[in-house]
């Protein structure tokens, strides 16, 4: 592996060692790529890391995000309008990794635009661009011929979301190709919806824990730096997204577009709950 | 990229236990929902090989339904067009009006069987949306039905049925406001209610076991149709044609004869304004393979894979995706999938009506425009079956407005 494409799964390991190393949690922040156009959404990302998101997922907009609450949908569908596509989200990692060698960016959304790209091209591109890792939420491990496991032939890692309706038999089958971290989701639902109790992450993580050595992050429904900070006490990360694309779309002018607030907004909301997390454990 | 079927060279034996139809079907849903999808999939085969649950589902199908409905030859037709001998299959006889309830009934004492205490639906045109408010009402569950604001401004009628029989029926205002965001929302309530809710999908698409399962209930169209031709005339049908929107009642209606393998399987699609505007919802005609609502079938997208939005006079055909099991009909070539307009729909909407006396559904018209394209085509020993899906009451105000009529 050349200098230029280090990343993929060392870059997420590099990353909860250091956090390991600190004792503490980890932040990550959810963003639409594009979301409210390219540019604002590029100021945005490249924001984040400076903000305190130790980990940053960017969202692949898609038509038809089954699996998302109002919020990300409208993301998608701001970014959309604004005329995203793949081949700029990936750009968008490549402008971001010019500048940061070392925040782990995993890719999220739905498999159908991967699949129209083209499998192999896409994990090329995605690779050479700098992204180091794949959440894809309608590819169960059922599917994992379909990119799971061309993902990790490639060294990125593929994250699974492991959820309250996976029982510990499920639970073998999901942490088997997964790499990088688990992304345990506290609820079922939508993205945005409510959240879980303190006793149930508890339970949720013991259970996780027999199951993989893998840094647990933990999201669905975090929205203020307290919950973040609970959150992170039991954790290896919180992951917040509604919330930050809420602030997105609070942050624009009436006609939709972003203004000179939005990327503040945005940073200002992101510090806020790295405070809670960083503070958390003291 | 498709398989052959099968080394028992039958085109019915598909799908694989993966929910595979060759290259087409599959389970591609957030993981939330795949133990829920697991549990259905080993509780349709329980119930499948349970003679007690046949025994119900027959005994509701009869006395319920009111099946069998007829296989009625279209004597006016067939003279008008004065080629094939035409009959048609009358799903539009059955108790709430269209094929859809064979799928619901069938589905509702699954439901019941796995202990479920609560029902959801997505509708397009609203007959999948009232069978499914109508069997909810019989089994005494609460039904939660989604719908998109479009359609429930096209279909007051039955939105306005199924608030009748106790339904409560959900707008559904993202994307499109049609069908396949009705369905996008319906998956949203299960994935948050995974705990008591049963999802009804109408149609023969989704994630494995739906494609199948949809299909074995909808297969009750085929088998009476095939019984009641060789009755009626001594022998089997030259063709079997149906109109596809996800495809259930067509895939019902063929499913049974795609090993007679001279009979001759026709696909209507909804073509619009024509498949040449954009503004169709012929995926099969011009779309190509993606991945949606659960499955792998042909989709209307763009090039970077969105959704692109459907557009049909028909509500029921108002959707970019097709069943899995027709995409692989058509890549083995086993099947035809042809387009027709909303205008030539409308003549044969016209047609039928004057003709023989039964107001058919926007969706079927789709259906006797291709039979008045193939009927002449063919001599007068030859044999159309068709599959009329339902009755047109629902369409009035559709068609009165395209045909510039104040009601």
């Amino acid at each position: 592996m050349s200098d230029a494409i280090i990343g993929g799964k060392d870059r997420i390991a590099k990353r909860f060692a250091k956090l390991k190393a600190e004792g503490r949690a980890g932040l990550v922040t959810f963003i639409t790529a594009g979301d409210p156009d390219p540019e604002a959404s590029f100021e945005i990302l490249k924001a984040l890391p400076e903000a305190g998101a130790d980990v940053i997922e960017l969202g692949m907009p898609f038509t038809d995000p089954m699996a998302d609450g109002p919020a990300i949908q409208e993301a998608s569908i701001r970014a959309l309008a604004a005329g995203m596509h793949m081949r700029k989200t990936l750009s968008l990692v490549r402008g971001f990794r010019d500048q940061d060698h070392d925040t782990p960016i995993i890719l999220m959304g739905y498999y159908n635009p991967i699949y129209i790209y083209g499998v192999a091209e896409f994990l090329e591109d995605a690779r050479n661009a700098g992204v180091d890792g794949l959440i894809v939420v309608d590819l169960p491990p059922e599917e994992d011929a379909e990119l799971c496991v061309p993902t990790v032939e490639k060294g990125l890692s593929f994250i699974r979301l492991t959820t309250p309706t996976s029982d510990d038999k499920r639970l073998t089958k999901l942490v088997q190709n997964t790499s990088g971290f688990v992304y345990y989701v506290s609820v079922a639902g939508v993205t945005g919806a409510g959240s879980a109790t303190n006793d149930q992450i508890v339970e949720a993580m013991a259970r996780l824990r027999r199951h993989t050595d893998l840094p647990i992050a933990v999201g669905f429904g975090i929205k203020s730096a307290e919950q973040a900070a609970e959150v992170a006490r039991q954790a290896d990360a919180a992951v917040v997204g509604s919330a930050i694309v809420s602030k997105i779309a609070e942050s624009l002018d009436e006609n939709g577009k972003a203004t000179d607030k939005t990327a503040s907004m945005v940073t200002g909301l992101v510090r806020e709950l790295a405070d809670g997390v960083r503070n958390a454990r003291k | 990229m498709t398989s052959a079927p099968t080394a028992l060279n039958s085109y019915r034996a598909l799908p694989d236990p993966d929910g595979h139809f060759g290259n087409f079907g599959g389970r591609f849903v957030a993981e939330t929902l795949m133990p829920l999808i697991l549990e259905l999939e080993q509780a349709y085969k329980d119930a499948k090989a349970d003679p007690a649950f046949q025994k119900e589902l027959d005994y509701f199908l009869r006395h319920y339904v009111g099946r069998a409905n007829p296989l009625y030859y279209a004597e006016r037709l067939t003279e008008h067009l004065g080629g094939a001998k035409i009959y048609f299959k009358r799903e539009d006889l059955n108790h709430t009006g269209a094929h859809k309830i064979n799928n619901c009934i069938g589905q509702i004492l699954l439901a019941k069987r796995m202990g479920k205490t609560r029902i959801i639906a997505e509708t397009g045109a609203g007959q999948h949306g009232v069978a499914t408010a109508t069997v909810c009402a019989r089994f005494g569950l609460p039904c939660t039905v989604y719908m998109g604001s479009k359609d429930i401004k096209r279909q007051s009628s039955n939105v306005f049925r199924m608030r009748l029989l106790g339904a409560e029926v959900k707008p559904v205002v993202s994307g499109s406001c049609s069908l396949k965001d009705a369905m996008n929302e319906a998956l949203r309530d299960w994935v948050t209610n995974v705990e008591d809710t049963f999802y009804i999908i109408g149609t023969a698409a989704g994630p494995h076991p739906y494609p199948e399962l949809v299909r074995d209930f909808q297969c009750v169209i085929g088998n009476e149709a095939k019984e009641q031709i060789l009755e009626q005339e001594g022998r089997l049908p030259d063709q079997v044609i149906a109109a596809v929107g996800g495809g259930s009642n067509a895939i019902g209606l063929f499913h049974p004869f795609l090993d007679d393998k001279e009979i001759e399987v026709v696909g209507v699609e909804a073509a619009g304004h024509g498949v040449h505007t954009g503004k169709h919802a012929a995926s099969l005609t011009a779309g190509k393979p993606g991945v949606l609502h659960g499955n792998r079938t042909y989709l209307l997208m763009d090039d970077d894979g969105q959704i692109k939005e459907a557009d049909s006079i028909s509500a029921g055909l108002d959707y970019p995706g097709i069943g899995p099991e027709h995409s692989w009909l058509k890549d083995i070539g086993r099947a035809r999938y042809v387009p027709i307009t909303d205008k030539e729909a409308l003549e044969a909407f016209k047609l039928c009506s004057e003709l023989e006396g039964i107001i058919p559904a926007l969706e079927c018209s789709h259906a006797i425009a291709q039979v008045m394209k193939e009927a002449p085509k063919m001599g007068k020993d030859k044999i159309i079956l068709m599959c009329l899906s339902g009755r047109g009451d629902k369409d009035i105000f559709t068609v009165a407005e395209a045909l510039g009529v104040e009601l």
